[in-house]
């Protein structure tokens, strides 16, 4: 049986100064899956990922998050609702360190006055820290809590953002090519904490170029070309798919 | 000469509530060139209700704090949705119309300015100061001044994490307001007198400075900015005096503004950040903890 359909587009189409850049693209995640979103560059991934978190309103369409439509909803209101994301380029907070980077992910899940106005290190608030201290702990960047985000690393701070994401508890977690500047070795102990995260409930949706990486972590992929959909279906069958080889090599590939 | 020394030290505090009331909308990233104008609606509203009616000092000064947190609140309704320069020039802009308006009502006294019959000692003066600074630190390190930093960074992250950016704002330029409010009313009772030109755009000018020369990462900016502001000047006017002689009345003053003003130059080259940053403080105080260490 498959399982309930957690985020859905439904015609999403969206067009900056007259030019459709995603076009009437559906499709749906199913719970606990791992999905990937991937495309050659400029096919529109990025721009989905703003549709779905609300950085851009969509022209036409509706964006259904556990069957609710969230389309006019406030980018704010839709991580309440339990979307996350992370950046394509880092958009980590550049004066703020590295745990306080990670507790702004939790502002979503404060409820009323005396959270927002007691000094963080009471007692009463103490487990936000401890949360996020043991969530840094948990992806290997335990070392840096108390350190200034613009002074460290890419590959780091491109971490950070994912923990960051996690802390508002989400249903759905969008990651705009998370691998992209990271090593082997990197990239390897991504797979696996991604993998522990899906484990806990959380649904993924990834974009990423890649490729060996996807094949490992996602068992669903949707392929965008020129803001259509072309491909949507598994992983594994996506490298002969004539549509996709044709939109990632040109036609002469295909007829060969 | 302790009526110097307590002069000062009543400018000092005075200028650390100031530079904690601009403090706070330029830690949410609204730069506010107004400053002054807020204290001098503090300052005006002390002044007329203590001549008009007479009530005990605390209760005018919560009166006074809360006209001009009010007109904060409502002026950032208003402009907060513009950005950068414009923020600034429209913050500007209200400082003139306040002065305006100043000048142009009677019941204010006009240009002739107000005398003001309470009086509160340099004591109170420094203790508020005291409270103020803080009640800031305090509220930097709730979940309110993480948003605040925040949406200072990136507010369109903060508003994605859902943070209200427009209520951060509009609550921390208030709460400015608020803070200027008081200083104007402490200035009245203190000076026992108001007139519109200590409130001008100099002024508002030297205090946005004492925050961004001090740094607006840290809330010891402010404090640092304000303290060497005050201070530095008053050393310097003293230097003059007795090396100069007979000219160095004249010279004073203009001597003043030039070094500032080359200060000034050299510390935004040296430090575009702020005396205090977050980096620079920590290496100090990583710096003092491994200090036993390495001995
Ligand atoms: N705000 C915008 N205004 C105008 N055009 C935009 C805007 N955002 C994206 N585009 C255009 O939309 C197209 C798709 O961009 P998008 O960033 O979604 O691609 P992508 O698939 O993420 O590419 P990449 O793999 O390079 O990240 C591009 O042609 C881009 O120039
Ligand atoms: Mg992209």
């Amino acid at each position: 049986m498959d399982a309930a359909v957690v985020l859905a587009l439904r015609n999403v189409t969206k067009a900056f100064s007259g030019l459709k850049v995603v076009t009437d693209v559906s499709f749906d995640v199913r719970e606990g899956q791992r999905t990937a979103l991937i495309g050659p560059n400029g096919a529109g991934k990025t721009t989905v990922f703003n549709l779905i978190s609300g950085a851009y309103s969509a022209d036409r369409g509706a964006i259904l998050l556990q069957g609710t439509d969230i389309a006019a909803k406030r980018p704010g209101e839709r991580t309440v609702m339990g979307l996350a994301r992370s950046f394509q380029n880092i958009r980590l907070m550049p004066h703020l360190s590295v745990v306080e980077n990670v507790m702004v992910g939790q502002h979503a899940r404060t409820r009323g006055m005396m959270d927002l106005l007691t000094p963080l290190w009471l007692k009463r608030n103490r487990a936000w820290r401890d949360e996020a201290e043991s969530q840094l702990r948990a992806f290997g960047l335990g070392t840096y809590p108390n350190e200034v985000t613009a002074n460290l690393p890419y590959g780091i701070r491109k971490k950070i953002e994912v923990v960051r994401a996690l802390m508002s508890h989400p249903k759905v977690l969008l990651l705009d090519e998370p691998a992209a500047g990271l090593n082997t070795r990197e990239t390897g102990d991504l797979k696996d904490f991604l993998m522990g995260v899906a484990e806990h409930g959380v649904t993924l949706l990834i974009v990423e170029h890649d490729m060996s990486l996807v094949r490992s972590l996602c068992e669903h992929t949707i392929v965008l070309n020129f803001g259509l959909k072309i491909y949507d279906g598994p992983t594994a069958s996506v490298q002969e798919d004539p549509a996709v080889l044709e939109a990632y090599l040109g036609p002469r590939h295909n007829a060969a | 000469m302790s009526g110097y020394l307590d002069g000062m030290a009543v400018i000092l505090a005075l200028n650390v509530i100031l530079a904690y009331a601009v403090f706070l909308p330029v830690a949410t990233g609204q730069l506010n060139l107004g400053g002054a104008a807020f204290q001098a609606v503090g300052a005006y509203a002390a002044a007329y209700i203590s001549t008009q009616y007479g009530a005990p000092l605390p209760v005018i000064l919560a009166v006074s704090a809360s006209v001009s947190g009010l007109i904060a609140f409502v002026l950032a309704l208003s402009i907060l949705r513009t950005k950068g320069v414009y923020l600034v020039l429209a913050t500007f802009a209200f400082a003139q119309f306040v002065s305006g308006v100043i000048i142009n009502v009677d019941a204010l006294g006009g240009a002739l300015g107000m005398t003001v019959p309470e009086h509160v000692g340099g004591g109170p003066i420094i203790v508020i100061a005291g409270v103020v600074l803080v009640g800031v630190m305090l509220l930097m390190q709730t979940r309110f001044g993480l948003a605040m930093r925040a949406t200072h960074d990136d507010d369109t992250v903060a508003e994605l994490m859902g943070i209200g950016v427009r209520r951060t704002r509009v609550a921390a330029f208030t709460l400015g307001g608020v803070l200027a409010g008081i200083a104007g009313g402490l200035y009245a009772f203190y000076f026992n007198f108001v007139e519109v030109q200590t409130f001008d755009s100099l002024s508002s000018i030297y205090l946005l400075l004492f925050v961004l020369l001090g740094g607006t990462q840290t809330v010891w900016g402010p404090l640092i900015g304000a303290a060497f502001f005050t201070i530095v000047p008053e050393l310097f006017r003293y230097v003059v005096a007795n090396m100069g002689g007979a000219s160095a009345g004249q010279l004073d003053t203009s001597w003043r503004f030039i070094i500032l003003g080359i200060i000034t130059v050299v510390m935004m080259v040296a430090r575009p950040e702020g005396v205090v940053t977050r980096t620079g403080l920590g290496r100090l105080l990583g710096n003092r903890r491994a200090a036993p260490r390495e001995a």
